[in-house]
């Protein structure tokens, strides 16, 4: 099982590491500075961190000695001049290319930009097919004044194939290493449209998708008022209807070699972002979404008012260890796959993401 | 020359120290600084080129009106105070 984690926050980034069968904080940076993506880059160690300064905006932070120290890079950013004076406010997911493509890093921005880098986030380009597609003048904000990207997911078998999610703007899909895209949403519906256009692929607000890495062509989409699942690839979704005790949340993380099993933390729903009942929950399936368990061992059953971001949880590349983090800055791991839950720090600040490293 | 300060706040991201540079308006005045401190752009103005919106520049007493472009003028006797705005948090 993974044996580090890495955790983004409202006040900056800390590290964590087993000992003795605690965990605990080993190594913080960053300290008072929002934290809003990380990036563990496995193929090569390099750790990115993004940071959102209240003031200065937006920057890219590397290390390539394992977070003992970092360096800014350039930070993802629009050209001068482009209609409409665009500029990035926010990074949202930040996710490595292929095996065979090092020093690749796709970034999904706020507004709803699609970055690359060639060489380690040295530089940057906009992938104008994307920007350009007439569709994306119709995203909208999902929380945020902006739409953003918040997940990409890079099929392992052919890193031409990726989709991504935008909130709000639907899921997006590219076959030919992102030289053109076209929605693919195709099964979700929206109620918060009118009739007319519930089912209009780029008013689908993707709060997070996920893809199997055993099985690519699974995924899950945490949806805005509900979950939806893909067994062809993101061509065609199904509700899920059977998760409990809600339908609306940020989070979804799924197994890596089980397509089958996937995890969810539900709250109330849009206009009520509290845990259902004040008592938070992970719904987990393992069985394809056919049931649910409701898994509550180790978290708090009564006034627990976290919400767990769209990055904040996260399973290891065993599918045992899972983290999750709340903006109320409560952190649990669990060792068996979220049948039990630890709380290993409880006085964080509030965590936008948190990833294994 | 004018003077261009940079608030004490920027000094835990990057190196500003006092700038000189002759004046114009305040868009003369910041590319110079920028043509010596590169990274400095990036914390003072967004990707289009204008001030970020929780940041402030005074010269001398004065807020700047001309957020976008920047155009305020700046004597070769004025300060240029480059400040966080308390909006940004």
């Amino acid at each position: 099982m993974s044996d580090r984690l890495l955790i983004g926050t409202r006040k900056g980034l800390f590290e964590l590491r087993p000992s003795r069968g605690i965990w605990t904080i080993a190594n913080t940076s960053f300290l008072g500075d929002p934290i809003s993506m990380l990036l563990a880059d496995p193929r090569d160690g390099t750790l990115y961190a993004a940071q959102a300064l209240g003031h200065f905006g937006v920057k890219l932070q590397r290390s390539s000695d394992g977070g003992g120290s970092w360096q800014e890079c350039a930070a993802p950013a629009f050209a001068e001049g482009m209609p409409d004076g665009p500029s990035v406010s926010y990074i949202l997911c930040l996710e490595t290319g292929g095996a065979d493509q090092p020093g690749w890093i796709w970034c999904g921005t706020i507004p709803g930009g699609l970055f690359l880098s060639r060489d380690h986030g040295t530089s940057w380009s906009l992938n104008e097919p994307l920007w350009n597609v007439p569709e994306r003048k119709a995203w909208s904000g999902g929380g945020f004044d902006d739409a953003g990207i918040d997940s990409i997911c890079v099929d392992p078998r052919r890193a031409d194939r990726i989709a991504i999610g935008v909130s709000t703007g639907g899921v997006w899909l590219t076959e030919d290493g992102a030289a053109t895209w076209h929605p693919s949403s195709s099964g979700m519906y929206a109620e918060y449209m009118p009739p007319q256009r519930r089912e209009d692929p780029v008013a689908q607000d993707v709060h997070r998708l996920v893809q199997c890495p055993a099985a690519p062509d699974s995924f899950w989409v945490q949806h805005h008022n509900g979950v939806f699942r893909s067994t062809d690839g993101a061509r065609s979704w199904q509700e899920v209807t059977t998760i409990r005790p809600s339908k609306f949340g940020f989070a979804v993380a799924v197994h890596p070699n089980d397509p089958d099993t996937a995890w969810f933390v539900p709250g109330v729903k849009d206009e009520c972002r509290i845990p259902v009942d004040a008592r938070l929950v992970v719904a987990r399936t393992r069985d394809g979404a056919r049931s649910f368990r409701v898994l509550t061992d180790g978290l708090p059953q009564q006034h627990a008012y976290d919400l767990v971001y769209r990055h904040g949880l996260a399973v290891d590349d065993t599918g045992n260890r899972l983290a999750m983090g709340s903006t109320t800055g409560h952190l649990w791991m669990s060792d068996n796959a979220g049948d039990r839950w630890n709380l290993v720090a409880g006085n964080l600040p509030p965590i936008a993401c948190v990833r294994f490293a | 020359m004018a003077h261009v300060a940079f608030t004490a706040n920027l000094q835990r991201h990057l190196a500003c120290p006092v700038q000189a540079a002759s004046g114009g308006t305040v868009r003369a005045v910041l590319d110079q600084v920028f043509a010596a401190h590169p990274r400095l752009r990036s914390y003072i103005l967004d990707d289009q080129g204008r001030l970020r919106r929780h940041v402030a520049i005074y010269v001398n007493a004065t807020r700047i009106a001309d957020r976008d472009h920047l155009g305020d003028p700046v004597g070769d006797d004025d300060e240029v105070f480059v400040f966080q705005a308390l909006s940004g948090g």
